[in-house]
């Protein structure tokens, strides 16, 4: 099969069909030009409700027809740039399967940096991961720009909200089209500018503009790995762009520790953005922003970034063994660990964040174990059902705010121990989140299925390979990668199960006011969900395509062989280096048993905690008592914001202070007026010698010169 | 001969410094300071026997230049007794700290 595609496609490219695109650069433009407009629209906002509250009142925003043009304009130019785009890249898409594209095609705009020997070109890298990757985020983005109009639609910061949305994707589409590592970290710094600013958008609120500023921080420490790996770069290569870059890094020697520090650098860079341990902590925090960004930027797109900075150097990191089993384990330490945060959290956003940085934990240990296109392919799923996951708790957090303030409750809308019971009110959400549940959970057919099992099973193959570097090391991957899965079900099935199933905890009179979300916020919810079920069978492994699990001959291993021309030089590397990968798992069996058995499990976990959660009473949060003994230590996620504050965060600040009020304000100080009043005292000594007498002058003149008489004589 | 000549010359200087270091009238130090001047003036023609016709150029120079400073110091003497009816030059303290 493989063999067959590569002599196919060297014999298509000598009949000269070459790939063309298609305007690629106003998939990029668009989304700016919709900043712009509705940039410029909130600041007409700006103007007019500030003018408004001067005049002793508020700005109305009034309803259907009535409302002012800066908050009709957005709800077309936000999602319209982005069905544009969408439309552009699908063409480009669509043109690139048509051509066998072995080379990128990079296109060169203009000379952004021209200094000495080094030059990096505003240019732009049309291959099979990048056009993957502008799909998803334009695709994904549009549903989430619709889902918002119906969202935001009472926010009065609306215009501004869209403004922001649409700088993001630019951002974003910076990131992944980029053609070489600085373009890159532009994309990278402009896509962290837009989540604090979305994270902190209701910024009257001191603690959601605090978790904009954390997330911020955080993620400076991760472009700091990212900036010394491209210092690093350049030093060894002299160029930052992808294509030559790449092509020279075959000469590099095998785990050679220059390119392992490179890697490791990088990874830090991803670390933090695609909240990894150590750099994890801000993700959580950053659900303080509106529901939709959280599905758009920490869930689909932004924090995978990380996943995609990875697989694009993956030539680098097929290199160095060390760093591959560094990013494993750190993937597969921050699943778990997030796994078990998510168990015990309250907050439905809460559990959604620590889920993300769990699956995220994934793409980082299928990517890893060099299993690129399976990285990629956990990227694109978890794009589609995390997504859905997220709006879905944005029309029960719409519904039950909607309610909550229209009978002055003062509760929190968030709180699953205030929920339950919300089938009845919202069918819809109601089942499209299970079908994303049952794909993260990973149960047959659903997309979640397919590429978290392929993950779990390139471990168990990576670490049985011929010559693997640490074999031990990964077969306890393996092992809690699997028991990962089984947590991530209960998690999943115990958060529907306290939103969606039981006794309604809302109130009476608070029931009465829940209803299903607008058209407007389910249809993409729909979209969402029917994407979540068939977005697996893009990549429906080799071994499992003519079982009864692999959904027929239909389907094959479509995205691997996609991105064959991204990862095949890493793949030779890995190859060449480690011998074949095994076709057992450390106990035995194949890759269906494996499948059958982790579906299986998950199933049963999820009928298992649907059961066990159900028939437990929860009780509304005000009425809840506190958690004791583990659940406890849990519920404050294993207590590390309060480890960082007092390792990290109260020794920065004490130093600080010390800088500032010893350092600073006494030594510093001190010296600057201590010369000040040394030269004050001096002259007030030196004065006293002008006396004002002509004749003391005199004197002293006299004795001068004999002085000068006396030493030139004698 | 030249020997004489220096001597008195030195004499003359050394009373010329003496009497601008001792003497608080304005007046006198002034001509203090032209004796001072002078005797150097007599070490000129001194020297100039023995080493050519420089000496006596400069004597010229010496007596130009006191001549205009007699000028500009009288003055200023003027103008200071107009204003305090003495050229003692204790009373002449402003100009310190």
């Amino acid at each position: 099969m493989h063999t067959a595609l590569v002599e196919g496609g060297q014999a298509t490219v000598d009949t000269a069909a070459q790939f063309e695109p298609f305007f690629p650069g106003l998939i990029i433009l668009l989304p700016l030009i919709g900043f712009l407009i509705n940039g410029a629209l909130a600041l007409k906002h700006a103007r007019v409700s500030a003018a408004a509250v001067r005049l002793g009142g508020e700005l109305d925003l009034g309803e259907g027809d009535h409302r002012p043009e800066t908050h009709t304009l957005p709800s077309y130019v936000g999602p319209g740039v982005m069905l544009a785009a969408f439309l552009i890249a699908s063409v480009n898409f669509i043109r690139m399967l048509s051509v066998e594209l072995h080379e990128p095609h990079v296109i060169e705009y203009w000379t952004w940096i021209a200094t000495g020997t080094f030059t990096v070109d505003a240019a732009i890298q049309l291959d099979q991961l990048s056009i993957l990757m502008t799909m998803i985020v334009t695709g994904v983005g549009f549903l989430i720009h619709v889902f918002s109009v119906g969202y935001m639609s009472d926010d009065g910061g609306y215009p501004r909200y869209f403004s922001y949305l649409n700088l993001f994707i630019f951002f974003m589409l910076v990131l992944v089209m980029g053609a070489s590592y600085p373009l890159m970290f532009v994309g990278w710094e402009g896509v962290g500018l837009c989540s604090y600013l979305l994270i902190g958008f209701w910024f009257s609120d001191r603690e959601k503009s605090d978790a904009g500023k954390k997330a911020f921080i955080v993620n400076r420490i991760g472009d700091f790995g990212f900036l010394i790996a491209m210092f690093l770069l350049f030093g060894m290569f002299g160029t930052l762009d992808f294509v030559p870059l790449f092509s020279e890094a075959d000469n590099l020697e095998y785990g050679g520790s220059l390119v392992t520090a490179v890697t490791l650098f990088l990874f830090l860079g991803a670390a933090g953005k695609s909240a990894q341990i150590p750099l994890y902590v801000w993700l959580p925090d950053a659900m303080a922003g509106p529901t939709p960004v959280s599905a758009l930027i920490h869930a689909a797109t932004m924090v995978t970034a990380g996943v995609y900075l990875v697989v694009r150097s993956s030539v680098l990191y097929a290199l160095s063994p060390i760093a591959s089993a560094t990013v494993a384990g750190v993937g597969v330490f921050t699943a778990l660990f997030a796994a078990t945060i998510a168990l015990k959290q309250n907050d439905i956003k809460k559990v959604l964040a620590y889920s993300t940085v769990s699956q995220l934990g994934y793409m980082f240990l299928g990517v890893g174990v060099g299993a690129y296109a399976t990285g990629i392919f956990h990227l694109i799923t978890h794009a589609f059902f995390k997504a859905l996951l997220f709006l879905g708790a944005g029309a029960v957090i719409h519904s039950m705010h909607r309610s909550l303030h229209r009978t002055n409750d003062h509760q929190d809308p968030q709180d699953m121990r205030n929920m339950g019971g919300l089938k009845a009110f919202m069918p819809i959400t109601w089942g499209t989140m299970w079908v994303a549940t049952f794909a993260i959970a990973g149960i047959w057919p659903f997309a979640g299925f397919f590429s978290k099992d392929e993950i779990i099973w390139q471990t168990a193959a990576f670490g049985g390979a011929a010559r693997a570097p640490y074999p031990a090391l990964y077969q306890v991957y393996w092992v809690i990668a699997l028991g990962t899965a089984i947590l991530t079900a209960f998690y999943m099935t115990r958060m529907m199960v306290m939103t969606f199933h039981g006794s309604n905890r809302t109130g009476v009179e608070e029931a009465k006011h829940l209803y299903e979300a607008p058209p407007v916020m389910w249809l993409p919810l729909m979209a969402l969900a029917v994407l979540s079920v068939v977005g697996g069978w893009i990549n429906v492994p080799e071994a499992l395509r003519e079982t009864f699990i692999g959904l027929g001959p239909l389907t094959s291993e479509w995205l691997h062989h996609w991105l064959e021309p991204v990862t095949e030089q890493a793949h030779h590397i890995q190859e060449f280096n480690l011998g074949e990968v095994a076709e057992q798992a450390p106990f035995g069996g194949g890759e269906v048993t494996w499948a059958v058995i982790s579906t299986v499990l998950a199933l049963a976990t999820v009928l298992t905690s649907f059961h066990l959660v159900s028939r437990k009473n929860v009780r509304a949060a005000a009425e809840d008592p506190e958690l004791s003994g583990f659940s406890k230590v849990l519920y404050h996620k294993w207590y590390v914001d309060e480890v960082y504050d007092r390792l990290i965060v109260q020794p920065l600040i004490r130093t600080s202070r010390f800088c500032w009020r010893v350092i600073d304000a006494r030594v510093i100080d001190g010296i600057v007026n201590g010369v000040g009043w040394a030269a004050r005292g001096v002259g007030f000594i030196v004065s006293m010698f002008q006396t004002g007498t002509v004749n003391t002058y005199a004197l002293v003149l006299t004795i001068g010169a004999l002085i000068i008489l006396g030493v030139s004589v004698f | 001969m030249i020997n004489e000549a220096l001597v008195l010359s030195s004499l003359l200087f050394v009373l010329g410094t003496f009497g601008v270091l001792v003497r608080r009238n304005a007046i006198i130090m002034f001509l203090c300071i032209e004796l001072q001047l002078n005797a150097v003036n007599l070490a000129f023609i001194a020297f100039s026997r023995l080493m050519g016709i420089d000496g006596q150029v400069f004597v010229f120079f010496v007596m130009t230049v006191a001549a205009a400073e007699a000028a500009v110091g009288l003055a200023i003497f003027i103008s200071v007794f107009r204003h305090y009816e003495t050229v003692n030059v204790d009373n002449f303290k402003l100009l310190r700290w």
